[in-house]
């Protein structure tokens, strides 16, 4: 059945519930990685969701059959309804994850947390180092808290997984973030690979690393994996510019995820905002339900026939859905081309080579995330 | 950290706390979930997983499970053991 504007729907896709909901419950934060995933434009406090408008989303996502939510931000420990939170995902029977940076946490937060049900608690680390990862989070003394957080955190018994953000300005510390992993307890690490969409593009001469110190990274993942085999379970994610095949960004658009950003728009990724014709609907609108089935933002991009070549013809489209749309965006001006990280997209050697240039010379002063930072260069 | 669990007759295995073993309702499926993690076993490793409680042995496990199939308990064991090590290779399944 097609809508008027001549989209298909969700279900016409065969697309069921997605999977799981990431809700960035404030885009408020203490510290100011130049990476951070959020978009540019960061939402004020003002119009943030309700503990109620967050709990009705709850119970909207259980109903669909979503299976986990990870409360993110922003920072979330900055709503001092948090507890509620978790205790109404956990009461309903998802299950909860805290993405957090950790510093405004104390033993008492994560003793009610872990008794209102959190089943899971993801702290990022800026470097291994207190000197670097205070310069890179803009956050003096984060990186001693952030220890500390973890140590409370396995105190109580909550499973733990390090967030570590890597690019060239601390890769080198590789081995010492897997070992602090397992300094700290945790079940499972995240090397995570800066991405550059929002203000991470705007610092990738900063952070993209060299070829040579990407492939030494991989090698030590590889060799850790082994010798780590159940003790630490190790994610990998490396810059998808030097990848050969795009990632198929959130398992394809609209096929599995949603976003929720602080003030109830519904996005099918945290970056999507980057896209400017796109038009989001609101939790404070629409169904939950509604919105998954009939969001234009979602139906743009589901599927394949929007997609021009060489995607169109290419017999991978189905396994990486085009790539990541944000990216072909911010690369190309518009979201429909092929994501330029696939080595197949007529801009993909300018762009590598660019970036590569990029990693060779010295990395410029970091452009801090921040309310209010404006910008000359598109890009 | 633990060492790698090597499941035998005796083991008794239970979930980790971070992983959770559960049926979701809307979807009419039972899933395994853990941090960015999802597994959907099939119906096999379902009737097997059911009975994981923390203090059933997998011999137990086992014996239950041929009882119910009528099926001989060598060849069940042989497929608890295996499914289970799986698991817990992939840090699911814990002692």
């Amino acid at each position: 059945m097609k809508k008027e504007n001549g989209l298909k729907r969700a279900s016409d896709y065969g697309i069921k519930a997605p999977l799981a909901l990431l809700a960035e419950l404030s885009h408020r934060c203490p510290l100011q990685c130049p990476y951070c995933s959020n978009p540019v434009q960061l939402e004020k406090k003002t119009g943030e969701l309700t503990t109620e408008e967050w709990k009705s989303v709850v119970d909207q996502a259980v109903e669909m059959g979503m299976h986990q939510i990870h409360l993110s931000g922003g920072e979330p420990t900055v709503r001092h309804d948090l507890e509620e939170i978790v205790e109404h995902c956990s009461k309903k029977g998802l299950y909860t994850n805290l993405i957090t940076s950790g510093v405004l946490l104390n033993p008492d937060r994560l003793e009610k947390l872990e008794k209102f049900g959190l089943e899971h608690v993801q702290i990022s680390f800026q470097d291994t180092e207190s000197e670097n990862a205070d310069r890179i989070g803009g956050y003096k003394g984060g990186h001693a808290k952030k220890l500390e957080v973890a140590k409370w955190v396995r105190d109580v018994d909550i499973p733990l997984t390090c967030n570590c953000v890597v690019h060239r300005q601390n890769i080198d510390n590789l081995e010492n973030f897997i070992k602090m992993a397992l300094d700290l307890d945790a079940e499972r690490v995240e090397i995570a690979q800066v991405q550059y969409y929002g203000w991470a593009l705007k610092n990738r001469a900063a952070f993209i690393p060299t070829p040579k110190q990407l492939d030494h990274a991989t090698e030590i993942v590889e060799k850790a994996r082994i010798d780590l085999k159940g003790k630490l379970v190790i994610d990998y994610v490396i810059p998808d510019y030097y990848a050969k095949h795009p990632k198929n960004c959130m398992g394809g658009w609209g096929r599995r995820f949603l976003n929720m950003n602080p003030k109830g728009f519904v996005l099918p990724c945290h970056a999507a905002e980057t896209i400017p014709h796109l038009k989001f609907d609101n939790v404070r609108e629409h169904s939950l339900k509604w919105i998954w089935e009939n969001s234009e933002a979602f139906n743009l991009y589901r599927g394949t026939d929007w997609m021009p070549e060489p995607c169109k013809s290419c017999d991978r489209k189905e396994i990486d859905w085009g790539g990541c749309r944000c990216q072909a965006m911010a690369l190309t001006g518009d979201a429909k081309n092929t994501d330029p990280a696939c080595s197949i997209s007529p801009l993909h050697n300018e762009i590598f080579s660019m970036a590569e240039e990029e990693s060779k010379t010295a990395p410029p002063e970091f452009i801090y995330r921040r309310y209010g930072v404006r910008f000359n260069s598109p890009i | 950290m633990t060492n790698i669990l090597k499941i035998k007759n005796e083991t008794v295995p239970k979930f980790p706390k971070h992983v959770r073993f559960k049926y979701n309702e809307p979807r009419k499926e039972w899933v395994i979930l853990a941090p960015e993690r999802l597994v959907k076993p099939d119906e096999i490793a379902v009737e097997i997983l059911k009975l994981v409680d923390g203090r059933k042995s997998v011999k137990e496990i086992s014996n239950e499970l041929s009882g119910k199939f009528n099926a001989p308990e060598d060849v069940i064991l042989k497929d608890v053991t295996n499914m289970l090590q799986e698991l817990a290779d992939k840090g699911f399944i814990l002692e």
